[in-house]
């Protein structure tokens, strides 16, 4: 377990501003945020390697604040892997084993087997620099995990690889954390691999951490508008409630009327957040269990690979994100006519 | 049409490296020139001469004494430089820059005003020669010698380390010590064998800056004598032709040495680059 009260720091042009942090043993949490938040200074001051200005860190009940590095026990993946350039792959990994003087027949133990489950033994007398990305980040994490750490500390670890790989690594990343149950924090900027892999999210912008949750709460129920455009909230429309029965208020939004599931009370004035993949589209008006439901004109289209972008206006603009097939089979063009719709309980109020 | 002003284009660039390369020609010519010239009429006129200061004792004496004296002062310099490099490169405090400005100092002033100054400090009745004097004399001795020379060469030395310790990601050594290195653990298991291919260098130049001093050497320690004091002894005493074989044997064996480390650091492992 990982507990961080009020951690404040500054250095070269970066700030943590009175970070509050508390990660469960075995869990899987993520640091979103936008690039120069400050989220690698906060791994570096987990692992020591800097001194906070104020504030604590405990790792597993102990204060280790004023500890050195070497004896935190933390497992650290830096984006460039920063591998030992002089080691081979095996002399990487079990650099952490031999400091801890275990016995050879261990070491080697240990690396074979840390080294399977990576699939990178083939690679064991090969040198860092003849490896591909995706190698290397393997090749980090295996050295990482061997010495069973109290926490492993990811920074950005997927940032530098192609998207094959990335998505690749996602992955083992997720299983060997279902397997080892090792207590994870993870640094990033990409909304995805947070959704994936995260237990929790901790969203982190200018130095601050804005909100905390499960990635449901955080990409459907973000604090603010900032988080929201962060968290690829796309549709942020301004409307005022003209009524509340039992939870569902009733917002309008020019001549428009909108239901939400919300708490606010009538005449608040309010920021209704629709996430693009909750709009569904429909060539014309049906009849379905959404409660909300626009027609509108397609003004603009824009393919995204497997899926399309399609702005709509529907007396207010409104940004859908469907699949390319879907968007082919309705033959989805701009200045088609169409009808948006999505559930009340997708709309999130602030 | 155009492919005539590619043409020109491509003439007028080239036109640009042959001036370069000419103007680089010259300089070259006036270094090689020199050290050719010597040997080859050496060797061409006076072959004899060569041989005979080849058995020469005190000629060969003197030349064994430039490069163990060199050597010491080499090592002085690896001891108490590398150290301070890695300080300089890893650390920001104030006054810094006037550090790395004081470590050029050697460099930059007359050696018979460093020999002076140090004669001064090392000398019998001087600020550390004198305490000293029951145990160490520096005056016309090994330790003066090694003074002078440690003086003027350990700039080389601490300046090539110092770029070689910043070569080195400090992320690495963050990762070293995650893993559970102490500091000086990772500084001697990551850094220092990535800076190496650095330090080897600075200590070779070093080295060979310690080999070709004479002007501190002389005031500080005229005896016992090193190549480069004995060869002007014998020019100002003999002449020309008795100094000359002395210049072109210490000249060969220099070259011999220095073509040799020179070599070995450049097959010497290079991490740094792909």
């Amino acid at each position: 377990m990982i507990e961080i009260k009020g951690l404040s720091k500054n250095w070269r042009g970066f700030s943590l501003k009175n970070v509050n942090l508390r990660v469960e043993k075995g869990e899987y949490f993520i640091i979103l945020g936008p690039t120069a938040a400050g989220k690698t200074l906060l791994l570096e001051l987990i692992a020591g390697f800097c001194e906070p200005n104020e504030g604590g860190i405990w790792i597993n009940d102990k204060n280790v604040t004023r500890m050195t590095p070497e004896k935190r026990g933390t497992g650290f993946v830096y984006q460039d892997y920063s591998l030992f350039p002089h080691l081979t792959v095996k002399e990487n990994i079990e650099f952490g084993l031999k400091i801890k003087g275990m016995p050879k027949s261990r070491i080697e133990e240990k690396s074979k087997e840390i080294m399977d489950i990576l699939g990178i033994s083939h690679l064991s007398h090969r040198r860092p620099r003849t490896l591909s990305g995706g190698e290397q980040q393997r090749v980090a994490i295996a050295r990482g995990i061997v010495i069973e750490p109290s926490v492993m500390l990811l920074d950005e670890p997927l940032n530098a690889l192609d998207a094959r790989t990335q998505i690749q690594l996602r992955g083992e990343l997720k299983k060997i954390h279902r397997e080892a149950k090792l207590t994870t924090i993870h640094v990033t900027h990409d909304q995805t691999e947070a959704m994936v892999l995260a237990d929790r999210i901790g969203v982190m912008m200018n130095g601050e951490i804005v909100q905390t949750g499960s990635p449901e709460e955080i990409f459907h129920f973000p604090l603010n508008e900032r988080v929201a455009e962060f968290v690829g909230v796309e549709n942020i429309i301004e409307g005022m409630v003209t009524s509340n029965e039992e939870g569902v208020a009733t917002i309008r939004i020019d001549d428009h009327i909108m239901e939400a599931i919300s708490s606010a009370k009538v005449g608040d004035r309010v920021r209704v957040c629709l996430r693009p993949e909750s709009i569904t589209i429909a060539p014309s008006k049906t009849l379905s269990s959404a409660r909300n439901s626009f027609s509108g004109m397609i003004t603009q289209l824009v393919p995204l690979g497997a899926t399309c972008r399609i702005e709509i206006d529907c007396g207010f603009p409104l940004i859908s994100l469907v699949t390319k097939t879907s968007a082919e089979d309705l033959g989805l063009r701009v200045g088609k006519g169409v009808c948006a719709s999505f559930k009340a309980s997708s709309v999130h109020v602030f | 049409m155009l492919e005539r002003s590619k043409l020109t284009f491509k003439m007028s660039q080239e036109k640009t490296i042959l001036i370069f390369t000419l103007l680089g020609v010259i300089i070259l010519a006036f270094i090689v020139i020199p050290i050719v010239n010597m040997i080859a009429t050496q060797v061409i006129l006076d072959v004899d001469a060569l041989i005979k200061t080849a058995k020469d004792l005190s000629v060969l004496k003197s030349i064994w004494l430039s490069i163990y004296a060199a050597f010491l002062a080499t090592l002085i310099a690896l001891i108490f430089g590398v150290p301070l490099a890695y300080v300089l490169a890893r650390r920001d405090f104030w006054g810094k820059e006037s550090i790395e400005s004081i470590i050029d100092v050697p460099i930059v002033i007359p050696h018979t005003v460093a020999g002076i100054a140090l004669l001064t400090v090392f000398g019998s009745h001087g600020l550390i020669g004198y305490p000293l004097s029951n145990y160490i004399g520096f005056v016309d001795a090994l330790p003066g010698i090694v003074v002078a020379m440690l003086f003027v060469s350990v700039p080389f030395l601490i300046n090539s380390a110092r770029e070689g310790f910043e070569s080195v990601d400090p992320r690495l050594e963050n990762v070293a010590r995650s893993l559970g290195a102490s500091r000086w653990k990772a500084v001697c298991e990551i850094t220092i064998p990535l800076a190496s291919r650095h330090i080897l260098v600075g200590a070779i130049m070093s080295w060979a800056r310690a080999i070709s001093e004479f002007g501190a050497v002389v005031i500080i320690a005229y005896y016992p004598m090193i190549a480069s004091t004995l060869i002007y002894e014998r020019f100002l005493s003999e002449g020309l032709s008795a100094s000359r074989p002395v210049a072109v044997l210490l000249m060969i064996v220099c070259l011999l040495v220095f073509i040799l480390l020179r070599a070995i650091s450049a097959r010497w492992k290079r991490y740094d680059r792909d």
